[in-house]
């Protein structure tokens, strides 16, 4: 009877057991977004203009040059920072100054941000400048968009082509 | 300790899953490797063929493809659960100091390894989930400075992300376990005798568990990965994942200095205060004749048999290691010249502990015996570490307490008994199978029944011995042995003349 009992109670602590790992094995739900929220992702790695400018070199200078180094253009290796601004319906999401990475700052500039909204019709602007000029910006996109419930949105940059490219 | 007496009550000393957790741990990893392997060769490498081939086997081939991808699942699991509750027991009973630093610190990037190959294999299914942890891992290791350009940026749109990224993540994941398998290896090597396979009962037992779970509640996928949405909600795995909803929270800088801080502090725990000096064994070679049974016995590898250096007639002689040594007096047990029926000289053993010795242990046994009184006068042999004897002492009980049961050399219960000191003898410690020190409750038990050396002789009448192992919560049960044993050994009546002949002994 004692052995039965034993038997009854071992089965009882696997149950409970597996309740457990049943349990946390998957779940319970966790929701990183609230409900009814959309998602942009916005990111890049771009390297803006060169700070110091590009210089022609003379033909003397050229000629110092072993032949295989001959580039009509030198130009210095630090880069300006990347200006960027993200704004939905006319309020700003995000802004900032990319500074330039590396030991020499000659690295490109980069970003991901995370950004939660309200799902709904839209309009995302996204904004960029990398460049030496003082106002504006070099690139600027803007998009209507009707954010699902739960729609993730990605914005990359590219130099090439538009700029900024949604996804 | 409760615990373990329940537990002791349900599946005996014998399973007690609560005595054997390391070793469940290891058990778990063997399934978990037995089906991953099945896993793997039904897996494809690829988008969507990753998805769909965990879908394959989870669907049209359940009957064994998805058992053994629920296996893969809950042994994973359950081998987390045993990893905290292994490292929160040995924590609980003090067991990660002394001898056992190296084996503490060794456990600490287990918990590293096993909780990323937890997480590399959640990415390689490709679901919902999959895109979850794809995203927080990458973004938590984003914040780290070492990447040329965001990490992240792989899963920011269906575009950025292609096939090969499964090749390395496949790589990974087997490559993880691996290297884990090798340090589980270097985590046994400062333990004698180590056990790493569960009870035959409870292995049985704890599989059909995992069976009957993997059948009721098979594991299965959050839906195909898309990355133009965002994976939320996600049904996680909590005994893996629990780290990404804390970067939520702290943000990934908390996170990542909790969890440096946090495994700092438990690589710098067995040297934290307070701080418990002792005093290594150690051997005295004029008695020493190099036998081997302490090394042998030792559960922490802390004696090495060398070549003799005294120029005496053995091979070997034992050279302790007093960085590993934790001063538990197993060795002392096991020393054939450790016997203290010697009155030639001082009681000087081949090996002994400085602040227990033998000769101590024979005047303090000589001088509570002397004031016993009564028809059945008791000695208890206790251990430091389990039930504190010392509170059962009276007119007719003596006690002494050594730092561990194994220390105890069948020499001296002969000894109170032949001599007629006392009537009958307890010996008591750690309860089976979980003895502080590992083995001495074993190595004791084994040497009183005739299957160890030193044995006890056969002379010794074996029902004036009582072995009543208890730990400190076991107070109420002993007393009730030490009574009925009280009974038992006043019908049997005084030690009568039970010396043996020389034909007895002969006899053994």
């Amino acid at each position: 009877m004692k052995q039965i009992m034993q038997y009854i109670a071992q089965g009882v602590v696997y149950v409970g057991f597996a309740w457990f790992l049943a349990s946390f094995a998957a779940g319970p739900d966790y929701a990183r977004i609230p409900e009814g929220q959309s998602l942009i992702k916005f990111s890049f790695a771009h390297s803006a203009k060169s700070k110091g400018g590009c210089r022609k070199l003379s033909q003397d200078e050229l000629m110092e040059l072993a032949p295989n180094m001959r580039k009509p253009e030198v130009c210095s290796r630090e880069r300006l920072p990347v200006s960027v601004k993200l704004s939905m319906d006319g309020k700003v999401l995000y802004e900032d100054d990319l500074q330039p990475t590396g030991l020499h700052s000659d690295g490109p500039s980069k970003t991901y941000q995370r950004i939660v909204i309200p799902s709904g019709n839209h309009t995302i602007t996204a904004y960029l400048k990398d460049t030496v000029r003082e106002e504006g910006f070099d690139y600027i996109s803007e998009k209507q968009i009707n954010f699902l419930p739960g729609q993730s949105l990605a914005i990359d940059f590219t130099r090439s082509g538009d700029g900024f490219i949604f996804e | 300790m409760w615990i373990e007496g329940w537990f002791d009550h349900i599946f005996g000393q014998k399973w007690n899953p609560t005595y054997c957790l390391g070793a469940l741990g290891y058990y778990y990893f063997w399934i978990v490797s037995i089906s991953g392997i099945y896993v793997y060769i039904f897996f494809d490498t690829g988008i969507p063929a990753a998805f769909l081939s965990v879908e394959y086997l989870t669907n049209e081939q359940w009957w064994l493809g998805g058992i053994m991808r629920s296996l893969h699942r809950y042994a994973s699991d359950a081998m987390v659960a045993m990893m905290v509750l292994h490292i929160i027991r040995e924590f609980a009973f003090d067991r990660y100091r002394g001898g056992r630093w190296f084996s503490w610190i060794t456990g600490i990037p287990m918990i590293w390894l096993i909780i990323i190959a937890g997480m590399t294999g959640y990415w390689l299914v490709w679901d919902v989930l999959a895109q979850y942890v794809g995203e927080s891992t990458t973004e938590l290791l984003d914040w780290i400075p070492i990447f040329g350009e965001p990490i992240a940026r792989n899963f920011l749109a269906p575009s950025h992300i292609d096939g090969r990224f499964f090749t390395l993540m496949t790589f990974t994941h087997i490559f993880v376990p691996l290297f884990l398998l090798f340090v589980m290896w270097i985590h046994l090597q400062r333990v004698a005798h180590s056990r790493i396979n569960p009870p035959r009962g409870l292995a049985i037992g704890t599989f059909i568990m995992l069976m009957v779970l993997s059948l009721v509640v098979p594991a299965t996928s959050q839906g195909v990965a898309d990355l133009s949405v965002a994976p939320s909600p996600v049904a996680l795995d909590w005994f893996y994942l629990w780290v990404f909803p804390l970067a939520d929270i702290f943000g990934p800088g908390m996170v990542w200095g909790g969890l440096f801080i946090g495994s700092f502090l438990l690589l710098i725990t067995p040297w934290l205060p307070p701080a418990k000096k002792v005093t290594p064994a150690i051997v005295d070679l004029g008695n020493c004749n190099g036998c081997t049974r302490c090394a042998v016995d030792c559960p922490f590898n802390a004696i090495a048999m060398v070549k003799r250096s005294d120029g005496a007639a053995f091979e070997h002689e034992a050279v302790v290691d007093p960085d590993v040594c934790v001063a538990c007096g197993i060795c002392v047990g096991s020393c054939p010249t450790a016997t203290p029926f010697r009155r030639a000289g001082d009681l000087v053993p081949g090996i002994d502990l400085p602040d227990l010795s033998l000769a101590t242990m024979r005047e303090k046994v000589d001088t509570a015996t002397a004031k016993l009184e009564g028809p059945a006068r008791l000695m208890v042999f206790g251990c430091d570490k389990a039930l504190k004897v010392d509170k059962f002492r009276g007119k007719d009980i003596a006690t002494i307490s050594m730092p561990c049961a194994g220390m105890l050399p069948p020499s001296f219960i002969d000894y109170v008994l032949s001599k007629k000191m006392t009537d009958g003898v307890v010996v008591t410690g750690c309860r089976r199978g979980e003895c502080h020190y590992r083995l001495g409750q074993i190595w004791l038990e084994e040497r009183l029944d005739g299957n160890r050396d030193p044995r006890l002789r056969k002379r010794v009448p074996r029902d004036r011995i009582l072995r009543s192992w208890a730990s400190a919560t076991d107070g109420r049960s002993f007393e009730k042995n030490i009574t009925k044993f009280k009974g038992d050994i006043e019908l049997l009546g005084p030690y009568g003349n039970e010396n043996p002949t020389e034909k007895d002994e002969a006899g053994q």
